[in-house]
């Protein structure tokens, strides 16, 4: 094997990338049929002309720097500024660009966590998810399982991340598709008062923007 | 018309449309994503920025799978295939360049790190 070796000097205290997801071993499996098609079809674009290797490379680029903190930004602001989080929930792809978040085309709705209502997240019909915000969805958010009983079961869902929900609470479960997608505005915490900006966004969880959980305790 | 007669057993879902199914635990074990995934994602999005395809495209693609495919494939494994076809279909290239050059890259050597070009 010329790849025996496993260094893991790259692995984030945590164990966890930028993006949150945890490291995967090392990449040097056996060459799959898929990866072969990969490597097929993006030569075949570059050759004749679609696609330039200072494209991919430049895209792949942004989507390592979108990361949940993104979305952490976005919610802070709108913890501390009450102007700021009238115009994201009245329409969050301005308000998210107005920070200076790409957003592209679609619509996105931010769906506001209360005392009394818990907003989730989740696509039925395949992965559809605020990945200007947050990155890549975490694998969970794509099974047949999470998919098939979020909207059905959320607090036996909610259960599972460790979320159980009081009986008053209302539960509104979003489903999102390709072009209208949502992100939840959690609750901000009690004791929170005398908090920066800066320091509420690193109370702001993925999945607390998922709703499939809330934001750290100060 | 038979085809009507199995229409009449049908609950109108296709496999993808899964929600309010029955399922078991939601699994919590995750991944970073390999560059190669990375790399399928990139070209999906470039893809469809210079109007090769959409991502309607994408999803028709992946959902004629079918079942068996997202119980037996990866994400980005059946990510890959939908964008092949849909640049066949574009016809962005052939189905024999994509068998030659996919021939080519499986001389290069057995790990994805040897055969995956520079791009």
């Amino acid at each position: 094997m010329p790849h025996d070796h496993h260094d893991h000097d790259h692995v984030h205290p945590e164990g966890l990338s930028p993006s949150g997801h945890p490291y995967r071993t090392d990449n040097d499996a056996p060459l799959s049929y898929w990866q072969r098609m990969e490597i097929a079809v993006r030569e075949l674009l570059v050759e004749k002309g679609h696609v330039t290797p200072a494209e991919i490379a430049a895209q792949i680029d942004a989507m390592d720097a979108r990361s949940p903190a993104n979305g952490a930004a976005v919610v802070a602001r709108a913890w501390t500024d009450p102007a700021f989080k009238a115009r994201l929930l009245e329409n969050a792809s301005e308000a998210s660009r107005e920070m200076g978040f790409d957003i592209g085309p679609l619509h996105l709705i931010a769906v506001e966590n209360t005392q009394d209502t818990h907003n989730l997240i989740v696509c039925t019909l395949c992965s559809c998810y605020p990945r200007n915000l947050l990155g890549l969805p975490p694998d969970w958010y794509k099974t047949r399982a999470y998919r098939s009983r979020a909207v059905r079961e959320p607090r036996a869902v909610l259960r599972e991340f460790g979320l159980d929900l009081p009986d008053h609470v209302t539960v509104r479960v979003h489903d999102s598709t390709a072009d209208m997608r949502y992100i939840v505005l959690p609750a901000r915490a009690r004791g929170t008062d005398g908090m920066t900006e800066a320091e509420l966004t690193a109370l702001v969880t993925r999945d607390s923007m998922i709703g499939t959980g809330v934001p750290r305790q100060p | 018309m038979p085809r009507l007669m199995y229409m009449s057993d049908w609950d109108g879902r296709r496999w993808h449309d899964m929600g309010g199914q029955d399922a078991g635990p939601v699994p919590m074990d995750g991944h970073d994503f390999a560059l190669w995934e990375k790399r399928i994602d990139a070209l999906m999005v470039l893809c469809g920025q210079k109007g090769l395809f959409t991502v309607d495209g994408l999803r028709r693609a992946l959902e004629d799978m079918g079942e068996e495919a997202f119980e037996t494939m990866s994400y980005y494994e059946r990510w890959i295939a939908a964008v092949n076809q849909n640049l066949i279909e574009a016809g962005a290239y052939s189905l024999e360049e994509l068998a030659g050059r996919m021939d080519e890259v499986a001389q290069r050597g057995p790990t994805y790190g040897e055969a995956q070009g520079d791009g």
